[in-house]
Parts: structure tokens; sequence; C-alpha cells
């Protein structure tokens, strides 16, 4: 059977947000690399897989999806469901949330601190710093609950590691490569809790892969 | 099971409708938010982030929207997520996130600016409203195609891809939207219209209501929007205070 295909640059956090999961879930996959630079992400044949003209998109056979986290879910459910609990209506539920928290509470305050800093020097532009404060305060806000939660279980959906906790690896690996991975410090349990996720292969594999630079 | 929050805001009328669709026993517990209930201890403990909706189901709590919508639906319909179908399930949940990422951001702008800013008095910001009407009709050029090759959003039965937008697209049967994107009204679906009408019930009838944009001139015209909020208000008079306190 061929391998799954994963279209997208590694520099983006959407398409490392997938590596993570089907590194975890143990697929065969390989990414092709879409040119921006090129305007490769908007060719008929792109915009075939994501009409959006947008990153990542999976190809498993016929199957052609876009939306990152529906990619993860997919990864997860075909080689390793236990990463989604799905056989467990409570559990299940549990995971959901949690990958709801990350994308609406965590990485939307993270993603537009990414984006000044990482992101808009790049394209010449220069970093909002009004905009990296206030959304530094919002994840300083969301960081407060995670440390609550993570002080009562060792993974964000219970004592079992999740595609939740896997979700958030990609953004956060672009937050180190950031002066402002020090949000981290006045988080003890949330910072073991990376140091965890961190020491994972399928994480390692997602850092090596996106060099994020500062 | 129990539904904590104010009856006007779309994300517990998302919680609302997957709960009619799936036919469950349900209470809302009504909650103030003018009177912060959303701040109070007894809240965040149920929901850290001091939101709403909660869902209380027994002794599992969950908040965040759609992974309510998803607990409902698996535990009583599961063949709105596609369960147990590798390809329909991965379908129904790239949808979903379309939903959340591209039209979600893009309407709640526009009925910010448009209806709920005029009752709490904040002005209008008619370079916002203009710059997400031009990204939602990108992502309206989507949907029409397709739902130009697929009766529903996630293959030719409805899931859960179609109800959950419902609120937020019912501000789309506005005129001229209908008339330029004729397949998306139709597709909403007998089941989404059905669970609307249940949400809308009590004499009121559906909640197709809609936006009706005037580009030309730049204005957003919310006379429909207004009726809909006006339906909900009547109807859940008895649980929200929100706008008439907000006055």
């Amino acid at each position: 059977m061929a391998p799954m295909k994963l279209y997208g640059a590694t520099l983006s956090w959407n398409v490392t947000r997938c590596v993570a999961a089907l590194e975890e879930a143990g697929a065969d996959y390989e990414i092709v690399p879409i040119n921006f630079g090129t305007g490769e992400h908007k060719s008929p044949e792109h915009l075939a897989r994501n009409p959006f003209g947008q990153v990542p998109a999976l190809q498993d056979g016929d199957l052609v999806i876009f939306e990152s986290r529906a990619i993860c879910k997919y990864a997860c459910r075909k080689n390793k469901p236990e990463l989604l609990k799905e056989g467990d209506l409570k559990e299940a539920a549990i995971v959901d949330v949690w990958v709801e928290v990350e994308a609406h509470q965590y990485t939307s305050a993270l993603s537009p601190i990414l984006f000044e800093v990482l992101i808009k020097p790049m394209l010449g532009g220069t970093c909002d710093q009004k905009v990296v404060d206030e959304n530094l305060e919002k994840l300083k806000k969301v960081l407060e609950v995670y440390e609550a939660r993570l002080s009562k279980s060792k993974y964000l959906a219970g004592d079992y590691i999740s595609l939740a906790d896997l979700n958030h690896a990609s953004v956060t690996l672009c937050l180190f490569a950031t002066p402002y991975a020090s949000v981290f410090d006045a988080y003890p349990h949330v910072k073991a809790w990376w140091s965890g996720l961190m020491a994972r292969p399928s994480v390692q594999k997602v850092a090596a892969l996106m060099k994020p630079s500062a | 099971m129990k539904v904590y929050g104010w009856a006007v805001s779309p994300w517990i009328a998302r919680a609302l409708v997957c709960l009619e669709e799936a036919g469950a026993e349900y209470e809302i517990i009504p909650m103030s938010r003018c009177g912060g209930d959303h701040r109070r201890p007894e809240h965040l403990a149920r929901n850290p982030f001091g939101e709403i909706p909660v869902l209380e189901d027994g002794d599992l709590t969950l908040y965040q929207s759609r992974a309510i919508a998803r607990y409902v639906l698996r535990k009583y319909k599961p063949e709105l997520l596609r369960d147990g179908d590798l390809e329909g399930s991965a379908l129904v949940d790239q949808w979903m996130e379309v939903e959340a990422h591209h039209v979600e951001p893009t309407l709640w702008q526009i009925i910010r600016n448009c209806i709920t800013g005029p009752y709490v008095g904040r002005p209008r910001d008619q370079a916002v409203v203009d710059e997400s009407l031009a990204k939602l009709k990108t992502v309206l050029e989507v949907y029409e195609a397709r739902l130009s090759v697929s009766k529903y959003l996630a293959g030719n039965d409805v899931t859960a891809a179609g109800p959950l937008p419902l609120w937020l697209h019912a501000l789309l049967h506005g005129h001229r939207v209908r008339r330029r994107r004729g397949h998306i009204p139709a597709r909403e679906g007998v089941v989404g219209r059905a669970a609307g009408e249940a949400v809308g019930e009590e004499g009121h009838g559906r909640y197709a209501a809609g936006l009706w944009v005037r580009e030309r001139q730049h204005t957003v015209m919310c006379v429909l929007c207004v009726r809909v909020l006006s339906e909900v208000l009547a109807i859940y008079s008895r649980h929200s205070c929100i706008f008439h306190q907000a006055k």
C-alpha cells in the first residue's frame, strides 16, 4: 500500500501538527513539499487538494482531506485509535474538549505571537509588539488553566497521552524559538508536561524537521 | 442532561441543535451574562475558561461547544459523525474544521459589529465588516463548489458537518446571498431545518432569517437577523435577560 502523502512546507506549524500525529500513530507517510514562493499553493493541482489554497493536505489512496486537525484525527483513527479514545464515550469526550481547547484557547493566543515574531520578519514586515503583549497576557490566562489541570492529571485528557497533547507540539516548539518561551517558567506542571512531550520520538522528529529560526 | 448558558449565544445554539437532533432529554440552566454568572466560582468549577455552553451528563461535565456537539451525537446519533467509517468521518471532521476556522471567525466579526454591537453601544468597524464579507465570499465559493458535486458537505447524506453551523448559516439566508449562491439554502437539509424549527419552535417557526448584504453601499442590513434574535428572546424570555439588561 502506498504511503500517505502530507502536502505542505515543514515551516508551517499546521503541517507539523500533522507530522506529530502521523509519527505518534506510526503511520506510513511521506511529506511532499509545496512551494509557496512559486505560488504552488494556488496551482490547480493543489487547489484540488485544498480549495482554500492552504497547507496541509493529506492524500491516502483516493481520499484527500485538508484542515490539520481533521488530518490528525484521521491518522490516529486509522493507525492508533487509542489516541482518540473513541471506544469510550466519556474519555473520547474529554479528549475532544482538550482538542478544542488547543485550537480555540491555546493556539488562538499563541499563533498571533508566532506570526509577529517568526513569520512577519520573513515577509519583510516588523513585529507588532502590542499584538505580542496582548496575546501573551491571554496565553498566561490559558496556562493558568493548564497548570491547574496538569496538577491533577499527567496529560490533558487524563493519565493517558492523547491527540489533545500532541496537537500542542508544533506551536509550542515554535514558541521555544521565540524570546517568550520563559512564559512557561511560572507554570511548573505545564513545563513538566512539555518536557515529557519533548522526549517523545514523534515530537523530536517534528523538532528536527522544523528547525524554527528566531 | 443540563446545558448551562444564555440562550441567545450561537454557541449554545450549536449544542441545542445537536441535542434536538439527537432527541435527547435536556434542560437549559439559564445564566446571566450581565450578572457575570460565567465568572463565578461555581461556573469556573464547571468550565475553568469561564465560558458557555457547559453540558452536564451525570458526572461528566463538558465545555467547548463542538466537543459537546460531538459527545451528544456520538452518544445518540453516531451516524451523523460517520462513526466507524474512516473516510466518512474524516470528511465530517474536515468540514467541521472549515466551519470552525473559516466560517465562524468571519461571520462572527459581521455579527458582533452589526448585531450585538448596536445592542451594547459599540460602534461598528466597517473596515472589519468589509474585510469579513470579502472572506465570506471566498468561503461561500468553496461551499458552492463542494455542494455542486455533493448533496451535503461531507457526502450524500446529512452529517454533523451540516447541522452544526446552522445558526450562523441561518444568517446567510438573506436575499442577495440566496440569489447568488443558489445551492446553499437548499443544502442545509431536511434534518438541519427540522432541528432549527425545534429550537425556534414556540410559534415562531424557522430561524430562516438572514443577513442581507448591500455591497455597493457597504452596509449590512440586519433586519432579518434582529427578527431571529427577537424570536429567540421571546422563546427564552423566561431564561435570559441579557438584552433587556444591556440596553
